[in-house]
C-alpha cells in the first residue's frame, strides 16, 4: 500500500492512533496515520485545525497526557519503536534524537530562567561536554541563528527578546544537541511576514547544514510548499493524501487537498470568487459513516457514504484516500 | 449628502497613547532636576486617506504597525489625539458617546476574534437585532426587529433555527458571519474589518471573503479591511495602504501595488509573502532587524533603521507622502534620488 521503510528512511510511523477518552465521547485525533521520513528530508504536515496535525507530533515525543493515549501503531526510528519506549528511554531521546520548536516563542521559553541556563541544560543532559565546552557551544549556536553579541545575550531572560528572537532561541535550542529530527509545530504562525521569512531561511539552512530531518506542522499551504520535499495531508485524524510537494500542489488527487488549494486568494485572478469547500469540519466525536470528506465533497456519490475510502497510489509517488480521485487536467 | 462625498475621509490622524505606571516608576533624576517624565506610545503618527462609496480599502502593514488603531479610532473606541475623521462628510473626530449614535447607523465593526467578540450570554437574535434597537426608537419601529432579524441571517448563510442559539453552539466561521449580520443590521454604508478571516482555516476563509464580497456588490458597502495577509489583501481591495509604525508609508490602487511596488518596505513584504506558486521574477529584499518602539520613533524616516538602501537624508528629514502618479503615493526619498536604489 505505501512506500516501504527503505535504508534511508529515519522514521516510519504506521497505523498510528492517539485517542482521547473525553465524557462526552472518544475522540480519535490520529485515526490510523501511516508515513516515512528520510534523512536530510523535510516533510509538511497539512490540514485544517482539528485535523491532528498537532497530535501526530506530540505523539512521536511521547507527550500525550492523559486523558490522551496512543491506542495502537508503531512509531520506528531507526527501527526502535517509540510508542513503545518507556518514559526514561523517551527522555534521552527528547532533546538529543527528536527536538520540537512549538508555535508560540511567548510561551515556549521559561520566564524564570536566562536563555543561557535553558539552552544548557540540553547539553548537560544530553552531551559530556564541560561547562566551557558546553558555553562556546550556546555561544556559537546563538550566533548561527543570528542573534548578534551572544555571549552577552546568554545572561537575558526570554522576556527581553522580541517574538521573532525568541523563536530563534527557541530553534537553537532545538537544533544544540544535533538531533536527527526536528518537529516544528506551526513555527512561524505567530511571526510577522518579514519575521517569518527571515525563521524559514534559517531553518533551512540549519537542516541542509547539520544533515537533519524535519516535520514540518502547518496550515499554511504556501509555507510548506516553500519549504517541503514531501507533503501529507491530513483531515479528521486521517491522511487523505501524500506526495511530493509540487506534485501534490500542482496535481491533488483528493478533493480535499484540491479545495484547501482553491481557497487560497489566486494573485493572478483578483476579485474572482474564490472557490470555498462548504460546510464545515464535521465533529471528530460523531463522525459521519465512509468517507469523513463527503458532505463537503463536490465528487460525493452513493459509495462514498458506505465504504471508507483506504490510501491508493495515484502514481509512482503519489496516494490518496478517495474513491473518485481528480485526475491531472481535471476541475474541481 | 451627495454621491461625491467620500464615504470615509481621515485626514493627518493621529493617535497617542500615555504608558501608566505608578508616579514613582516614572520619576526621572537628571540635569533639569527631578521630573516626572510621561512616556507616549506613537501609535499612528499623521495617517490620510479616503474611501469612496462602494470601494474597498486595505490597510496592510505588520503587528505594531498601526492599522488596527487606525481602524478602532475611527470606529470612536479610541478618542483621536489629532486629525480628523469624516464618516459621510462630517467630522466626528470629536464626538461623544451620544452624538456618535447615530453615526453608527453609517458605521459598524467586524473584529478579528470571532470567539471574543460575541457576549457569550446573549442569544444570536439578540446579539444581531442589538445595533438596530439602539437606533430604533419608537416601539412600532421595534416591532419590525424580529423579521429583520430573520432576514439578516438568511443573507448571510444561517438559518431560523440558529437564532435562537448562542454563540458557543457555532463554529468559527458561522460566528464571523453573526458578526458579520450584526454590523450589516443598521444598513451602514462603511463596515470596519479588523482582520474579519485571520482567525479562521483558509476554506471557511475563503466562504467569508466570497460573503463579504457579496454583500459588498449587493448593498453597495464600502469597506476598510485591515490584515496582514498580502493574498487576502490582492483579492479583495481597490485600494491598498501600507502601514509602517505608524505611517502612511505607501498607498496606491492595488494592481498598481502589487505590479511595481515603490517603497523599499512594500517591496520588501511582497517578496517575504509565501506562495503555493513557484518563485516569481521578483527582486528579493530581506529585511534584518525588527521594528523599532513606538515608544522612541527613529528619527527622519521610520523605516530607515532596517532599509537597505538608506542613507544620511533618512536620517535627518522625514520623507512625507508624494504623488508619484497612477493614484500611486510613496513615502520615501528614493522617490528624489532615484539614482540611490540599486544593490
Amino acid at each position: 500500500m505505501m512506500a516501504t521503510a527503505t535504508d534511508n528512511t529515519l522514521l516510519d510511523v504506521r497505523d498510528l492512533r492517539t485517542y482521547f477518552h473525553t465524557f462526552s465521547g472518544t475522540v480519535k485525533a490520529v485515526n490510523g496515520v501511516s508515513f516515512q521520513i528520510g534523512k536530510g528530508e523535510v516533510m509538511g504536515l497539512v490540514g485544517e485545525s482539528g485535523g491532528g496535525k498537532s497530535v501526530v507530533g506530540f505523539s512521536i515525543l511521547g507527550l500525550i497526557d492523559s486523558p490522551g493515549q496512543i491506542m495502537g501503531g508503531e512509531i520506528l526510528l531507526n527501527g526502535e519503536d517509540l510508542a513503545q519506549a518507556g518514559e526514561e528511554r523517551l527522555r534521552q531521546i527528547r532533546g538529543r534524537e527528536i527536538s520540537m520548536v512549538f508555535q508560540d516563542p511567548m510561551t515556549s521559553l521559561n520566564p524564570l530562567h536566562t536563555v543561557g541556563q535553558q539552552m544548557d541544560e540540553v547539553l548537560r543532559l544530553h552531551t559530556d561536554l564541560d561547562a566551557d565546552a558546553r558555553h562556546r557551544a550556546c555561544v556559537e549556536m546563538l550566533e548561527s541563528v543570528g542573534i548578534s553579541r551572544a555571549a552577552e545575550r546568554l545572561s537575558a531572560y526570554p522576556h527581553q527578546f522580541s517574538g521573532g528572537m525568541r523563536q530563534r532561541v527557541v530553534i537553537a535550542i532545538a537544533m544544540l544537541a544535533r538531533p536527527r529530527l526536528i518537529i516544528a509545530d506551526e513555527p512561524t504562525t505567530a511571526l510577522d511576514v518579514t519575521i517569518q521569512s527571515q525563521i524559514l531561511k534559517l531553518m533551512r539552512r540549519q537542516i541542509a547544514e547539520k544533515g537533519a530531518s524535519m516535520i514540518l506542522i502547518t496550515h499554511d499551504l504556501a509555507v510548506v510548499s516553500e519549504m517541503a520535499d514531501h507533503i501529507t495531508v491530513l483531515y479528521c485524524g486521517k491522511v487523505v493524501e501524500r506526495g511530493r510537494t509540487r506534485d501534490l500542489i500542482e496535481a491533488p488527487a483528493h478533493p480535499y487537498t484540491r479545495g484547501l488549494i482553491d481557497s487560497i486568494p489566486d494573485p493572478a485572478n483578483p476579485h474572482a470568487r474564490l472557490k470555498q469547500i462548504p460546510g464545515t469540519v464535521p465533529d471528530i466525536r460523531n463522525l459521519p459513516k465512509g468517507c469523513n470528506f463527503r458532505d463537503r465533497c463536490p465528487r460525493a456519490q452513493a459509495r462514498c457514504a458506505e465504504e471508507e475510502p483506504e490510501l491508493h497510489p495515484q502514481n509512482a509517488a503519489q496516494w490518496a484516500a478517495c474513491h473518485y480521485p481528480l485526475q491531472p487536467g481535471d476541475s474541481a | 449628502m451627495t454621491d461625491a462625498t467620500p464615504m470615509l475621509e481621515v485626514r493627518d490622524l493621529e493617535m497617542h497613547f500615555p504608558i501608566g505606571g505608578g508616579v514613582l516608576d516614572r520619576l526621572k533624576l537628571d540635569s533639569r532636576g527631578l521630573r516626572i517624565e510621561r512616556p507616549v506610545v506613537h501609535a499612528v503618527n499623521g495617517v490620510s486617506f479616503r474611501i469612496q462609496r462602494g470601494e474597498i480599502m486595505a490597510l496592510v502593514g505588520e503587528s505594531g504597525c498601526g492599522k488596527s488603531t487606525v481602524a478602532k479610532t475611527i470606529a470612536r473606541i479610541y478618542q483621536p489625539t489629532k486629525g480628523e475623521i469624516r464618516v459621510d462628510g462630517e467630522d466626528v473626530a470629536s464626538y461623544g458617546f451620544a452624538e456618535m449614535l447615530p453615526v453608527r447607523s453609517k458605521m459598524q465593526m467586524i473584529f478579528q476574534d470571532p470567539y471574543a467578540s460575541l457576549n457569550p450570554r446573549q442569544r444570536v437574535r439578540d446579539i444581531v437585532a442589538e445595533p438596530l434597537l439602539q437606533q430604533m426608537k419608537t416601539a412600532q419601529d421595534r416591532k419590525s426587529v424580529p423579521a429583520k432579524t430573520q432576514q439578516l441571517l438568511a443573507k448571510v448563510g444561517l438559518n431560523a433555527e440558529h437564532a435562537g442559539r448562542y454563540p458557543h453552539q457555532f463554529s468559527g466561521g458561522q460566528r464571523q458571519r453573526i458578526g458579520i449580520a450584526r454590523a450589516l443590521s443598521v444598513m451602514p454604508g462603511l463596515i470596519i474589518a479588523d482582520e474579519p478571516v485571520s482567525a479562521l482555516d483558509v476554506s471557511i476563509q475563503a466562504q467569508i471573503l466570497n460573503l463579504m464580497m457579496d454583500l459588498r456588490d449587493e448593498f453597495g458597502l464600502s469597506y476598510l479591511f485591515i490584515s496582514h495577509d498580502l493574498s487576502v489583501v490582492q483579492h479583495i481591495a481597490d485600494t491598498v495602504g501600507v502601514m509602517y509604525l505608524g505611517f502612511m508609508v505607501e498607498t496606491a490602487p492595488r494592481d498598481v501595488l502589487f505590479a511595481t511596488p515603490r517603497h523599499p518596505y512594500t517591496r520588501a513584504l511582497l517578496s517575504a509573502a509565501p506562495s503555493i506558486k513557484p518563485k516569481r521574477d521578483i527582486e528579493e529584499i530581506t529585511l534584518s532587524g525588527e521594528v523599532p518602539s513606538a515608544l522612541d520613533l527613529p528619527s527622519g524616516c521610520c523605516f530607515r533603521t532596517r532599509c537597505p538602501f538608506a542613507w544620511e537624508r533618512c536620517a535627518l528629514e522625514r520623507p512625507t507622502l508624494k504623488d508619484v502618479g497612477g493614484g500611486q503615493s510613496v513615502a520615501c526619498h528614493l522617490v528624489d534620488e532615484p539614482d540611490r536604489d540599486r544593490r
